[in-house]
């Protein structure tokens, strides 16, 4: 009987939507639906549209062609206050803080105490934005502090706590997990089920797989500015295939032995990343040595430290087992050392986005390329060629500014750069984050190659898989100090996620004191 | 499944609210500072000259002469902390000078509607830039440095020789030279600031000032804030232009033109960030004082008037590598 009552029109939904940048088309007559109380992954690759359906769904941009519809209705939205006034809200990609307002300003903004007069109740920010907190379970960002000086992940979750607390019917996350750790993604899953289970519909992007399946109840797949379809269970590979158009057998290549005589290219010892703890290390020709742990525990400092920016305070460093002292940046990549660090954030630390790849790949060698001071032309254009086609950069031309490629192959501009240099240690860290599926996957296989080639290359990432199925080893930090070294078959994402927690079983747990001194010593 | 984002407990452990509040305010409280050692210096100088103390004299005749760069230093601060810049301070006040040395006459209410009309007219001026830059998204530095020299040429126009009076009575009451009492409407000026600060458009103008795209995407509209603080820009440059009519009893058209780089060295001096996002009005008023007693104490120094500028300039530099220090001390403890 009630089998024939029609189905309710979607929450929220794009009928054969397109949008072009200047010549580029984002999206193609594209169509996609989200029901009330549903949890959507939108799937694809860079470049695929998500990020642009998520914009034009949330009002951050106008489609050029097709209609956007809420409950059934079309809506025209102007701007991200009307899609408010729909009951849309986005948590954006890129994070959208105000570096120099506090916390609580940035959680409140549009929404902050009045007085009876109408004005903002400046000294009320701070206790109101403490109690909305809490209610959400996020006990630990102090709502006083400016929003510039928290950590990467908890401007994060500020960001998608300042779209919680508005209630949303449609919520649409565009890669929210992208610089959490497990259990914050838990935290925000937790969340998102709940939203869910009140009639909200969302939205949402993610290149972790293992999450997308966790969550999402349906799971739409984008290629090419176009949605190829929707599923309710799909496995990983076919998944791949639908983003890419090729086939894939598996996401993780298979590790290439280290020989048993592989000379040691880095050593690390009695170092410290925060003033206390000490860390030793040893990483041989061929090997990718992961380093995992919850963020904050010293990573960036020890990968910043082996690259001299700031350099390392105690311990020693030898490289292919002579002493090195590495005091900066130009320290670590002098030929004799050969040092690259391939950093998170590739727009701050690494490349010059208005300029072309040639330039990007080739600057740190340009006195090789030069004859008396002039640049030689000609070979700048055969070595760079030869890079691109060797790390398969995916980009119209040499001379193509880099801003203008996907993330993903922005990062093997990077590691290009470095390839170029001849560096023979590649500090790898979190370069997949924010990369998609399938670029991830190149990323992986080039990686496997270089190790194949004799390159040592130390790896951090936030992805846990990630770690257990690439590295040959993984040590795991906790406060500053290696907490466990884990190897195959030891060597899982649970056991990585473990080992962070609290000290794995069998390991002796070095100077009970030290946690707390570590967090606070400078 | 944890619904909970417990964090170990050292990690929460937080910064005192007063800790936050100084290191978040260490440009106001440097600006203060600096002025009270300027005070100070002055006062001890003027005590080795005169033998005496600054008395009332000294402390009226500070307040009326600081008031027009108090006034055009907030409104320079505001439009700075869209992360704009406003270079046609000077030819609003010229503009808006020579109007008031030809048109204040006759009766109170006249004078008072005609007071008003000027500060309307500021208000316009400030309107034609915001236009420009917000609307027309065109860069705040070459839009002003046009339109300064546009006001400027008005106001030539309107007052080819310096001249006009202006009624002793008006004088009285903006600039009394008997009493301070000009400080009254440097403290509404305050009261102003703080109603902006806890306005929808405060906000407004903070959040452009941090992050323009971010400031979109959260839903503030960036044409309208930024036309509105160049329009209170303007009306502020207009009150200045007033103020110094009534000072001087007449109007000059070019007496404004200094005001440009001294509302930015107010502003610098203020603590007012000139990337935009940081920084207070009651900031730009301490920059102002201190820029005026810089003055007072180089005269009472006996340096040549003509090396004026090349200490100011000095002391200018001096306050600015402090500033960036204390700066970056205080973040690094964060």
């Amino acid at each position: 009987m009630k089998a024939e009552a029609p189905d309710p029109p979607p929450a929220i939904a794009a009928i054969a939507v397109s949008k072009s940048f200047g010549g580029v088309r984002a999206l193609r007559d594209a169509s996609f639906a989200a029901r009330a109380g549903e949890v959507h992954a939108l799937v694809g690759e860079n470049g695929a549209g998500k990020s642009t359906l998520i914009k034009l769904l949330g009002g951050r941009l106008q489609p050029d062609a097709g209609a956007i519809q809420r409950d059934g209705q079309p809506i025209r939205l102007g701007g991200p206050a009307e899609a408010a006034a729909h009951g849309i809200a986005t948590v954006f990609q890129e994070l959208t803080l105000l570096p120099w307002m506090t916390v609580a300003e940035n959680l409140l903004i549009g929404r902050e105490p009045r007085s009876a007069l109408g004005l903002i109740r400046r000294s009320s920010l701070a206790p109101r934005a403490e109690s909305v907190l809490a209610d959400l379970g996020i006990h630990h960002i102090d709502p006083r502090a400016l929003a510039a000086d928290v950590s990467l992940a908890e401007r994060q979750i500020i960001e998608i706590a300042r779209v919680l607390i508005r209630k949303p019917r449609v919520l649409l996350l565009d890669e929210p997990t992208s610089s959490l750790v497990e259990r914050e993604v838990e935290w925000l899953f937790a969340r998102i089920r709940g939203l869910g289970e009140q009639g909200t519909a969302v939205v949402f992007t993610s290149h972790r797989w293992k999450e997308i399946i966790s969550i999402a109840d349906r799971i739409t797949i984008f290629r090419n500015g176009a949605e190829v379809g929707t599923f309710t269970a799909i496995d990983e590979a076919e998944a791949i295939t639908l983003m890419t158009g090729q086939q894939v057998e598996t996401l993780y290549p298979a590790r290439t032995p280290v020989s048993a005589d592989a000379r040691p290219a880095l050593e690390l010892s009695d170092a410290s990343v925060n003033g206390s703890a000490r860390i030793s290390l040893a990483l041989a020709a061929g090997e990718i040595l992961g380093v995992g742990g919850l963020a904050g525990q010293g990573h960036r400092e020890l990968f910043l430290g082996l690259f001299g920016a700031p350099a390392l305070r105690h311990g020693t460093i030898r490289i292919g087992g002579a002493p090195a002292h590495i005091a900066s940046p130009a320290d670590a990549i002098r030929a004799s050392l050969g040092i690259a660090l391939v950093p998170e954030d590739r727009k701050s630390e690494g490349l010059l986005l208005p300029l072309p790849v040639r330039d990007n790949l080739t600057l740190p060698i340009l006195s090789r390329l030069s004859r008396l001071g002039v640049i030689r032309g000609a070979l700048e254009r055969r070595m760079s060629k030869e890079m691109i086609e060797r790390l398969g950069i995916r980009t119209p031309s040499a001379v193509q500014p880099v801003g203008a490629l996907s993330g993903g192959n922005q990062q093997k501009v990077l590691v290009g750069r470095w390839l170029l240099a001849e560096s023979r240690i590649l500090l790898l860290y979190d370069v997949t984050r924010g990369v998609d599926i399938a670029t991830k996957h190149e990323i992986y296989e080039l990686m496997m190659r270089l190790a194949a080639e004799g390159k040592a290359i130390l790896f951090y990432s936030s992805d846990t898989e990630e770690l257990a199925q690439l590295c040959h080893r993984v040590l795991v930090l906790r406060d500053g100090r290696i907490a466990a070294e884990l190897v195959p078959p030891a060597l899982t994402a649970e056991a990585i996620v473990a080992a962070s927690m609290h000290d794995a079983a069998g390991h002796d747990p070095e100077m009970p004191g030290a946690e707390t001194q570590a967090i606070h010593a400078e | 499944m944890p619904s909970d984002l417990a964090i170990r407990p050292q990690a929460t452990r937080r910064r005192p609210p007063t800790a936050h509040a100084l290191g978040q305010n260490a440009g106001l409280i440097l600006a203060a500072c600096i002025l009270l050692l300027c005070i100070v210096g002055f006062a001890a100088m003027f005590r080795i000259e005169q033998q005496r103390l600054p008395g009332n004299f000294e402390i009226t005749s500070t307040v009326n002469n600081t008031m027009p760069l108090a006034l055009a230093a907030i409104g320079q601060a505001i439009v700075v902390l869209t992360r704009g810049i406003d270079l046609s301070v000077g030819g609003v006040i010229d503009l808006t000078n020579a109007l008031g040395a030809i048109w204040l006459t006759g009766s109170v209410p006249h004078m008072i509607g005609v007071s008003l009309l000027i500060v309307l007219i500021g208000a316009l001026a400030g309107l034609f830039n915001g236009l420009l830059v917000g609307l027309g998204r065109l860069q705040p530095i070459v839009v002003t440095l046009a339109t300064l020299s546009i006001f400027q040429g008005l106001a030539i126009r309107v007052l080819p020789q310096p001249g006009g009076a202006v009624p002793p009575g008006y004088t009285d009451v903006l600039v009394n030279t008997d009493q301070p009492t000009a400080l009254l409407f440097l403290a509404i000026a305050v009261i102003g600031w703080m109603i902006l600060r806890r306005s929808r458009l405060g906000v407004g103008i903070f959040a452009i000032g941090n992050d323009e795209s971010s400031a979109v995407a959260l839903g503030v509209n960036a044409m309208r804030t930024k036309i509105a603080a160049y329009m209170i820009g303007g009306a502020l440059y207009a009150l200045a232009g007033l103020f110094l009519a009534a000072n001087a009893t007449a109007g000059d058209a070019t007496t404004g033109d200094g005001y440009t780089l001294t509302s930015i060295v107010a502003v610098v001096l203020g603590g007012v960030n000139l990337f935009g996002g940081r920084g207070s009005a009651v900031g730009a008023i301490c920059g102002a004082f201190i820029t005026t007693m810089i003055v007072n104490i180089l005269f009472f120094a006996h340096i040549n008037p003509l090396y004026q500028s090349f200490y100011e300039g000095l002391f200018l530099v001096i306050a600015v590598v402090f500033g960036a220090l204390i700066g970056r001390l205080v973040r690094r403890r964060t």
